[in-house]
């Protein structure tokens, strides 16, 4: 086991433990013929089978699996129930054979060990709680290694039972031709049983590709196709077109960003979802940047449905120059300005009766705790400064 | 006038920039792929090169690295569809001196080309919310080799919160009752400790994309 391909197991592409499949790559050959080599063996007095279990255990698998006996010793579960039985029985028959009975001979008493450790663990596997069978369903390789393992030994105990008892001797006549003949067929099935094997994994990697396709094909349909025929209707009104064009833009964005969905119960989200909602409605772009986020409470919603006011009143008054909102969220403080390039007006000069400003944002924000300031004059466009602090 | 190589894979999108640029700046030539687009800015010399950032065979990123060993005081600025942080503040660090999206109007774009030939770095508003963003997340337990890199001076700060907030330089030096000259030296000096910090957002950013690319 130098530098060369150290031995090891090959589960995954072996049908039982993958020793057979760990020879082959590690002789370079074919593993259809190692397994021959073991077919005949098992049918020629059977010694393969305890060489395959014996491989088995003892063999590390391929990967960072640990071998057999190693699990064994560190697994509290069905491992250690099995050799637990294993080991009573021996212990039952060893105490029964120096009382002397009659039956108990070497030739009985390993075979039913084996046989013993074997069956405890099918026992144990079969009788797993429903949930924990569930559970295992997820892993198959594991619980077929085991049940498997199982099987293997109560075979194989039985198998040197009968063949110390010379009760094959006749069997033998009749077993080795038909061995004989499932050897000679599975050398002609396998390479269409391979193929088929190979064609569903392809077949089943071509479904998974084309699902994908399906599921972009359908979110273009229903995003970019749709819009671009709107475009195609809108072509007179360029304002129009291009509102549709920056609200496609910012879902797709959304969409290929894999971000937060819009309007997601976050602070920063839900002052996006509001932007993106106030240029549908009002055609004037909004270029919205934030930095940090917090989370949507009480003030966080009074917050957004004062920049909303704020942004539909830019949208109202100050033209088709883009609008600005910047957040700033760090520490349960949250500022926002929404600023706009309109005409401006002087802030002193708005009439007390003019109610939208000062309810909607001023008074909004100071029920929650928090204080809205405008800034404007005349000719330099309005900012609205919303502070939220905790 | 300002002498332009502009570098994009989409021949319509050049054909657009060339037409807006028309008259405002001096386009000298064009490249679709990495390999044109170090020959050319090698060969013509340009002023400042308008890069795209997604690219086959690399990207701007690629563009960047290769022009870097031939000639390493051209003048970058990076011209993007995508704001996604991580590509931003990677295409920065590797030696952009702007960054501004698609778009940009003509004007807009003219002014930044002109800006970045000075020697200045342009910010959008988001960029300058991303260098916030990555400036404001609470360091980890990195060495820190020289703290004036790795964080933002108050007034620095303030010049991007105005960025970001949409004003142009003149106005945000008006309003802090600053010289534009200075607004523009703070900006270049938020652009040299972008590209020269160590702070681990910003190295993640990168890594990830030098990762993924």
């Amino acid at each position: 086991m130098s530098e060369a391909v150290e031995l090891r197991r090959d589960p995954s592409h072996g049908y039982l433990g993958g020793v057979c499949a760990g020879f082959a790559s590690r002789a370079g050959i074919d593993p259809i013929l190692i397994r021959i080599g073991f077919i005949v063996a098992v049918a020629i007095g059977g010694v393969g089978i305890p060489l395959y279990a014996l491989g088995w255990v003892l063999i590390p698998a391929e990967g960072p699996e640990k071998p057999a006996v190693q699990r064994l010793l560190t697994r509290s579960d069905t491992w250690l129930v099995a050799a637990g039985m294993g080991c009573l029985v021996a212990a039952g028959l060893l105490l029964l054979r120096a009382w002397d009975v009659w039956f108990v001979s070497d030739q009985i008493l390993w075979p039913f060990v084996i046989a013993a450790t074997g069956g405890a663990l099918i026992w144990r596997q079969s009788q797993s709680a429903p949930e924990r069978v569930a559970e295992r369903a997820k892993l198959p390789r594991h619980t077929v290694n085991r049940a498997a393992a199982g099987a293997a030994l109560v075979v194989g105990g039985a198998l040197i039972f009968l063949y110390v008892n010379d009760a094959l001797a006749p069997a033998r006549d009749v077993v080795l031709p038909v061995l004989v003949m499932l050897v000679a067929l599975t050398i002609i099935l396998a390479p269409w049983w391979i193929r088929m094997v190979r064609g569903l994994a392809d077949e089943r990697a071509a479904r998974i590709r084309s699902q994908e396709r399906a599921e972009v094909a359908a979110h273009l349909h229903d995003s970019v196709l749709q819009t671009l025929a709107l475009v195609q209707k809108r072509a007179d009104d360029p304002r129009e077109v291009a509102a549709l064009a920056r609200r496609q833009e910012r879902e797709l964005r959304a969409w290929l960003n894999n971000t937060r969905p819009l309007g997601e119960a976050t602070l920063a989200g839900a002052l996006e979802a509001a932007a993106a909602e106030v240029e549908a409605d009002h055609h004037v772009p909004i270029d919205v940047v934030t930095v940090g986020d917090g989370p949507l409470d009480e003030p966080g919603a009074a917050l957004v449905a004062a920049a909303r006011e704020a942004l539909v009143n830019a949208s109202k008054f100050a033209g088709p120059e883009p609008i600005s909102l910047y957040a700033e969220m760090a520490d349960g403080r949250a500022e926002v300005f929404v600023r706009d390039r309109g005409p401006g007006f002087d802030v002193s000069a708005v009439p007390q009766d003019r109610r939208g400003v000062r309810d909607s944002i001023v008074g909004r924000m100071e029920r929650h705790g928090g204080r809205a300031t405008v800034h404007s004059t005349p000719g330099q466009g309005t900012e609205v400064e919303l502070v939220m602090e905790p | 006038m300002t002498s332009v190589v502009i570098v994009d894979d989409h021949s319509l999108f050049r054909a657009g920039v060339r037409a807006e640029l028309d008259g405002l700046v001096e386009v000298i030539g064009d490249a679709a792929t990495v390999e044109e687009a170090v020959e050319c800015i090698v060969r013509l010399e340009p002023d400042v090169v308008l890069l795209d950032v997604h690219m086959p065979g690399g990207g701007g990123l690629e563009v960047l690295r290769q022009v870097a060993e031939k000639r390493p005081a051209q003048r970058f600025l990076a011209l993007s569809v995508s704001d996604a942080p991580e590509d931003v503040i990677a295409i920065i660090r590797a030696g952009a001196r702007g960054y501004v999206t698609k778009t940009i109007s003509g004007q807009e774009l003219a002014d930044a080309v002109n800006r970045i030939a000075d020697g200045d770095a342009v910010f959008s508003p988001r960029l300058a919310g991303f260098v916030l963003d990555a400036f404001a997340s609470v360091a980890g337990p990195v060495e820190v080799a020289d703290p004036e890199l790795e964080q933002l001076t108050a007034r620095e700060r303030e010049v991007l919160r105005h960025i970001a907030r949409g004003y142009l330089y003149k106005e945000i030096a008006a309003r802090l009752n600053i010289s534009t000259k200075t607004v523009e030296a703070h900006v270049s000096a938020v652009l040299r400790k972008l590209q020269l910090s160590s702070r681990h957002e910003l190295s993640r950013w990168a890594v990830q994309r030098r990762l993924v690319d």
